[in-house]
């Protein structure tokens, strides 16, 4: 099924996606509906990250990581022949090239440099693709920290080099049997985990979800992905600002961090989402781990299960902040097939020698469609965040091409 | 203060005047939808001497509970139970002289909106409601509609919410409050925990509501001792984990009855 949401006229969001409202608002979306066991600990992160964000020592310590450990600032590839075939002006944001490949790290080692100021010991992450797990295990590792790792055994199979990184980085990977065996019920294992461990432990959550104030403090960590896109775009581009700017979304992280840096301007912003895991295309007011969002459901009310390829798509709902981009117009969220994001992947490994991550050849899927279908004006520019690369994928590769 | 009783609904009248009596006050969980004949068991818990009976309502995905009533839930929602077919269930029900108090997150409150919600709730003769990812500071949108449709949320208080916060809840909270009595999940313990003396203590300074401590009472031994420091117990994953293996309502009216007795003796 096609989403075909007519554009809106974007609506220019005064400053750069800030603060939440009070009780952590996105518009009607947000909150903190925690357990009660939790909510002191929630607050406890809101207090520490507010003070840490304003201190620039703290500030200082994270941008020397991001540059000497995680390989700050990527590049801004030109998807040179593939630009050429689409007949758009494609550029990449290289979140492949970080350290341990994703832009997972830019988070954790914001929260982890932060559970260390908090004194905290130990880590507690759930992840999907692997991806935020093996930098949860890193840079607890880096940090002198514990991790431990709630992925779903479904996960585990198709993610096995992940498995492996994690546990030789020294994390404690656990397997979670309930439910869909994916992200979702390794996020309610984790949230479980938490309440008998908020003593010494910070609960290192891998998107912009979750209760408040995570859904904000990821974003504000990934809002270097934008920050450097646009001033590499003003460095590169005549119009100084991409006509749209496109990342895929599971949660929404790395498209929340890119999205900031451009909220301000006219550029149209294009979240892309797994056909069986689309949230904010197709999910309803819900409230599942701790927010207030659209979420997949059936008529009772159950949470559905979400089905992807990318396991780090298999989500059945997406951060509050979108869904709060998406009821304004600002952002729209569109949906391509497991079939298109595996095509997607082959052609930029042949036109550009980039094999990208599943969940990132989803946002190229969009961009090789929309610009098939005129979605994309011959001619306009277009920046895309090319999230992770592609060698956890290797085995479902082989599996499906 | 000024008299409670007079604003106090259903659920909190009845638990007032048992605990007025002297009597310690056990809360029996049952899933609903969990077998065939299901409400068979909310008989036998009353014939077991308990004060009020917790029906879950099975959510797909909840956070707060341990492997027993995630299992539970799971299974009830294999076999299609929904919160429609539940609640028709209880309305078939004559009155079983205890008050029923529904329990579930609050996705499924969401799901046709509060009032809606709370409407079909008293309609399916249920006085009282618990939702654990429903907190104080978030409760606004479902409190003044239950009051309106006469349905009274019990609000849970935690070992870690500070006092000023824990003042909060007593007061907002209707039927009783309900106190987790450690840092954790849903689930069998081998013992009770120290933190919830702790926490009754420092709920029983701040109001006077009845006050049920729950989360890992599992023995009569643990029923008598959690009765020392609160009015009386919710008693969850014992039941359920004796549901899974089999037992039927007459197990576990003789299980329910050995709490009984030892509420009664402390
Ligand atoms: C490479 C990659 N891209 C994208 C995602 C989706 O997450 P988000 O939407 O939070 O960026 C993941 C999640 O695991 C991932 O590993």
């Amino acid at each position: 099924m096609r989403n075909v949401l007519p554009w809106r006229e974007p609506v220019q969001l005064d400053g750069t996606m800030g603060e939440p409202l009070a009780r952590g608002r996105f518009g009607e979306y947000g909150g903190r509906y925690a357990p009660e066991s939790l909510v002191e600990a929630c607050r406890e992160v809101d207090e520490a990250f507010r003070e840490a964000w304003a201190d620039p020592g703290f500030r200082g310590a994270l941008a020397r990581l991001l540059a000497v450990h995680a390989g700050r600032p990527t590049p801004l590839t030109p998807a040179l022949r593939l630009s050429q075939a689409l007949g758009v002006r494609l550029y990449l944001k290289r979140e492949d090239l970080t350290h341990t490949g994703s832009h997972k790290i830019n988070n954790v080692l914001g929260q982890a440099l932060l559970a260390t100021r908090m004194g905290r010991r130990r880590l507690i992450a759930e992840t999907g693709a692997g991806q935020h797990g093996v930098a949860t295990a890193t840079a607890a590792a880096l940090l002198g920290l514990e991790a431990t790792v709630f992925m779903g055994e479904r996960d585990i199979e198709r993610q096995a080099l992940n498995v492996f990184r994690m546990r030789m980085l020294g994390a404690e990977v656990v397997p979670v049997t309930s439910g869909s065996r994916t992200l979702k019920d390794a996020t309610s294992e984790a949230m479980r985990h938490w309440v008998g461990a908020t003593g010494d432990s910070h609960y290192c959550i891998g998107s912009v979800v979750g209760p408040d104030p995570y859904p904000w403090m990821v974003r504000e960590f990934q809002r270097v992905i934008g920050e450097e896109a646009r001033a590499q775009c003003a460095a590169e581009l005549r119009a100084g600002v991409p006509d749209h700017v496109v990342a895929c979304v599971g949660g929404g992280s790395n498209a929340a961090g890119t999205f900031a840096g451009f909220a301000d301007t006219q550029a149209r912003l294009v979240g892309v989402e797994a056909e069986g895991g689309a949230g904010a295309a197709r999910g309803r007011l819900g409230v599942l781990h701790g927010c207030r969002s659209l979420f997949l459901q059936d008529g009772d009310g159950q949470i559905t299960e979400a089905h992807s390829v990318a396991a780090g798509l298999d989500y059945p709902g997406v951060g509050p902040e979108h869904a709060h981009l998406r009821d304004l117009g600002r952002a729209r969220y569109v949906t391509v097939t497991d079939e298109e994001a595996l095509a997607a992947a082959v052609r930029l490994a042949r036109t550009e020698g980039i094999v990208p991550a599943l969940e990132s050849a989803h946002a190229l899927a969009w961009v090789i469609r929309a610009a098939g279908d005129g979605d994309l004006p011959a001619g306009s520019t277009v920046l895309m965040t090319l999230s992770g690369r592609g060698d956890k994928d290797v085995s479902t590769f082989k599996e499906l091409l | 203060m000024t008299n409670p009783t007079l604003a106090a609904g259903a659920v909190e009248r009845h638990l007032r005047a048992r605990r007025d009596t002297g009597r310690g006050l056990l809360m029996p969980y049952i899933t609903g939808g969990i077998t065939p004949g299901w409400t068979d068991y909310l008989r036998a818990f009353a014939a077991a001497g308990a004060d009020a009976i917790e029906v879950g309502l099975p959510f797909s995905d909840p956070t707060l509970d341990g492997v027993t009533i995630q299992q539970a839930s799971q299974a009830a929602l294999a076999r299609g139970a929904s919160t429609r077919g539940i609640l028709a269930d209880l309305s078939g029900l004559p009155d079983l002289g205890v008050p029923l108090v529904a329990s579930t997150y609050y996705n499924l409150v969401l799901h046709d909106g509060p009032a809606a919600f709370c409407a079909a709730l008293r309609r399916a003769g249920v006085d009282g409601l618990i939702v654990p990812d429903l907190p104080v500071h978030e409760a606004d949108e479902l409190t003044d509609v239950a009051a309106a449709a006469g349905i009274e949320p019990a609000l849970l208080a935690s070992p870690a919410t500070p006092q000023p916060r824990l003042a909060e809840i007593s007061d907002r909270s209707r039927g009783f409050v309900y106190a987790v009595s450690l840092m954790g999940t849903t689930g069998e313990r081998a013992a009770l925990a120290a933190s919830a003396a702790q926490l009754t203590e420092r709920i029983r300074r701040v109001t006077d509501r009845p006050i049920l401590l729950g989360f890992g009472i599992s023995t009569p031994e643990q029923a008598r001792e959690a009765r020392r420091h609160a009015d009386g117990v919710v008693v969850g994953a014992a039941v359920m984990r004796r549901v899974l293996d089999g037992a039927g309502p007459d197990d576990l009216r003789v299980f329910l009855t050995t709490l009984r007795q030892a509420l009664d003796q402390e």
